[in-house]
């Protein structure tokens, strides 16, 4: 038994040396950290939050920041926001998407359905670049998982509005951001108390919306965030039983013969 | 194989096996003699069949959905993880699967660098070894291009770049590796092509090798040869059997961990990203098991030389055999071997951690330094150590420690010296 710490010593030893690793690099100001609903072993999704925050994409980031690799169909899904159906569907039926081609051989317009991926802002990458000065809005479909720091790097962003430190000139249409890699920002500070108004009463702060928008994020990053602890935490549970049943028949049939396992 | 004959009982099972002897092979896999006294260090063999495995299995599922086409191999790996049922968690046992694979490959390489598991007579296993890590390397990098992230596109630039450095035909055979001018679509077919090929090929690797260790049996921690099969001696089944799955267990808890917990730590954000290749990632940095050699590579100011040290750090393992030229092989029973085998440790590990950071001032200063270091524990050290090493006595048997025996493995090859000299 004695080995098989040291073993498991030794891995952790390795797994934390990559893990410091990761962390390291750069002259960046220490990101806000939240006590997320989601992070931890049983994390979960606020429903209420995710909901609010889509709220929040929708009226806010939607005009310029796509979701692409999401369906209508999500938000009803389990462990999403879980609208209903009938919310989901109205939400859906707002946009419009070309289908087609009908039997007359002709494209033609119609509402979005459950099925639909999340319609665009714009046509393409060149478009959103040319309406958003030079920068383009990246999807947000995974911009959580593609940015170190996660769901604290996106909150710390859209918390991190500054007035520029003095002696720093910043073009037309660059904003400083306290958190931003190189400080610079192209998007001009997101939100405004009370921009949007919350239908479960909630009051609006930019912090509250910031919260409730990377919830959102998170969520559509990581869509089966709350099966992966449910299912992980049962395999954690069966592994180590069957470990210390394995270990117990090993104890035994080394016995047979005068030799430590 | 050296067994003693074995008869199927039944009938149909001889008339079988004299056709086809897979029964006296399924007979010599649970019966071989494995010495009693392997410590956990040895379990990472059985743990490195799983992983293969895994990966294979995970691989194929993967492959039924994934699409290797330039614009869609990026979205058909968000398909996967949303839409395709517990795809999520093929997809991220494949790539932690991927890690993982490396960690015990890397535990398995360095208890053979401790044990001297490559010494006579085992130096074939050491080489197919070699060759298994080398296409295992290949293997993982052509796979960390498939989701076709920035750190994918990017990877795949810079390491398929190397090859340009080769005088007069390097461009040519850049382009000839790209299917054309720089890193595009005909680049990612054939790296999924390759990404699907290589594992088979390592699989058959992995028989080779453990052939070729029934052929003299298991190295053991205090490295004297054994007489099979004796007191010193267990069958692999159920003793080794038994262990292995104890010690595969362990290694799956802290598989599950990454896979259920912390599934993306060991990647790099930048992955999440689409490919550009008109937006180059502030530090193109390779997968961490990589690292090492991406240091070494970096640490040579020409680049023709940098890619000869980068092959060379691995080619001086291959003939590490005979490298070494001690006669005993624990590092047990070698003190002043087994400090410069904790340094050759440290070394690697620093070589990793600077290979991870930018290559300027101190970072590549310690790179230029450990990389001179790790040239000079294979090409000075080892070989003048075994000339002037004066190791400690060798125990005669693993059940009967009475020191006295000699350094000389000629003589401790012979069991039959023992008995005359008891």
């Amino acid at each position: 038994m004695r080995n098989s710490l040291k073993l498991t010593f030794f891995f952790i030893l390795v797994s934390s040396l990559f893990f410091s690793k990761a962390q390291a690099a750069g002259e960046q100001h220490d990101l806000l950290e939240v006590d997320w609903s989601f992070k931890s072993f049983f994390g979960k999704f606020d429903r209420a939050s995710l909901q609010r925050g889509y709220q929040v994409y929708t009226e806010v980031c939607a005009s310029c920041h796509s979701l692409k690799h999401l369906s209508y169909r999500n938000l009803v899904e389990k462990g999403g926001p879980e609208f209903t159906e009938l919310e989901a569907k109205a939400i859906a039926s707002n946009f419009e998407v070309t289908d087609g081609p009908n039997s007359d051989g002709e494209m033609f317009e119609r509402p979005a359905k459950l099925s639909d991926k999340f319609v665009m802002p714009y046509a393409n990458v060149q478009e959103a670049i040319a309406a958003n000065g030079g920068a383009y809005p990246p999807d947000m479909s995974v911009l959580v998982k593609a940015r170190k720091g996660g769901a604290n790097y996106i909150y710390s962003v859209l918390m991190g509005y500054e007035e520029p430190p003095a002696g720093l000139e910043l073009d037309d249409g660059v904003y400083y951001n306290k958190y931003m890699y190189g400080n610079k920002i192209k998007m001009s500070s997101p939100l405004d108390e009370d921009i949007v108004e919350y239908s479960d009463g909630t009051k609006a702060t930019v912090d509250q919306m910031a919260k409730d928008v990377t919830t959102f994020l998170q969520w559509t990053a990581e869509p089966h965030l709350e099966t992966r602890h449910k299912l992980g935490f049962r395999v954690i549970i069966y592994l180590s039983v069957l470990t210390i049943l394995v270990y117990f028949s090993m104890k035994k049939i080394w016995s047979r013969i005068e030799t430590k396992v | 194989m050296s067994d003693h004959e074995y008869t199927p009982k039944s009938r149909v099972g001889k008339w079988f096996n004299d056709r086809l002897p897979l029964l006296t092979l399924a007979n010599h896999l649970t019966d071989y003699p494995t010495p009693k006294n392997l410590n956990y260090w040895w379990t990472f063999g059985g743990i490195l069949t799983f992983c293969l495995i895994t990966q294979i299995i995970t691989g194929i599922v993967l492959g039924m959905h994934y699409v290797a086409h330039a614009d869609l191999a990026f979205q058909s790996v968000e398909h996967i993880m949303r839409d395709v049922n517990y795809g999520w968690l093929i997809r991220y046992v494949h790539a932690n699967g991927a890690s993982m694979f490396f960690l015990a490959v890397y535990i398995h390489i360095f208890r053979s660098l401790y044990y001297g598991s490559y010494k006579s007579p085992r130096e074939v296993i050491w080489i197919i070894g070699m060759l298994i890590y080398f296409l295992m390397m290949a293997t993982a990098f052509m796979g960390y291009v498939l989701p076709w992230g920035q750190m994918s596109f990017w990877g795949a630039t810079v390491i398929t770049n190397l090859f340009s450095a080769i005088p007069l035909v390097g461009e040519s055979i850049t382009n000839w590796l790209w299917g054309g001018y720089s890193v595009d679509n005909p680049t990612l077919t054939r790296f999924f092509s390759l990404h699907y090929l290589f594992p088979f090929l390592i699989l058959g690797l992995v028989v080779l090798h453990i052939w070729a260790l029934h052929v003299p049996g298991n190295n053991n921690p205090i490295g004297i040869d054994i007489k099979k099969p004796s007191k010193d001696t267990v069958p692999f089944h159920p003793y080794i059997v038994i262990k292995d799955a104890f010690a595969l267990l362990i290694f799956l808890l802290i598989f599950a961990f990454f896979v259920f917990f912390s599934p993306n730590i060991l990647g790099h954000a930048d992955n999440y990203i689409e490919a550009n290749p008109l937006v180059t990632p502030a530090h193109i940095v390779p997968e961490w098991y990589l690292l090492p050699f991406y240091a070494i590579l970096r640490s040579v100011p020409d680049k023709l030389l940098g890619v000869i040290a980068m092959f060379a750090a691995i080619f001086v393992l291959v003939i590490l055999p005979w490298l070494d030229t001690s006669k005993v092989r624990s590092t047990v029973f070698r003190p002043i071997y087994k400090q410069f085998y904790w340094f050759l440790v440290a070394d690697v590990l620093i070589l990793g951690y600077v290979g991870a950071m930018p290559a300027e001032g101190i970072y590549l200063l310690i790179a230029r330094v450990a990389t001179a270091y790790y040239f000079a524990h294979f090409l000075l050290i080892l070989p003048f150590l075994g000339f002037k090493e004066k190791t400690t006595p060798l125990p005669l048997s693993i059940t009967e420690p009475i020191l006295g025996g000699s350094p000389d493995m000629a003589m401790a090859r012979d069991n039959s010296n023992y008995k005359e000299k008891l």
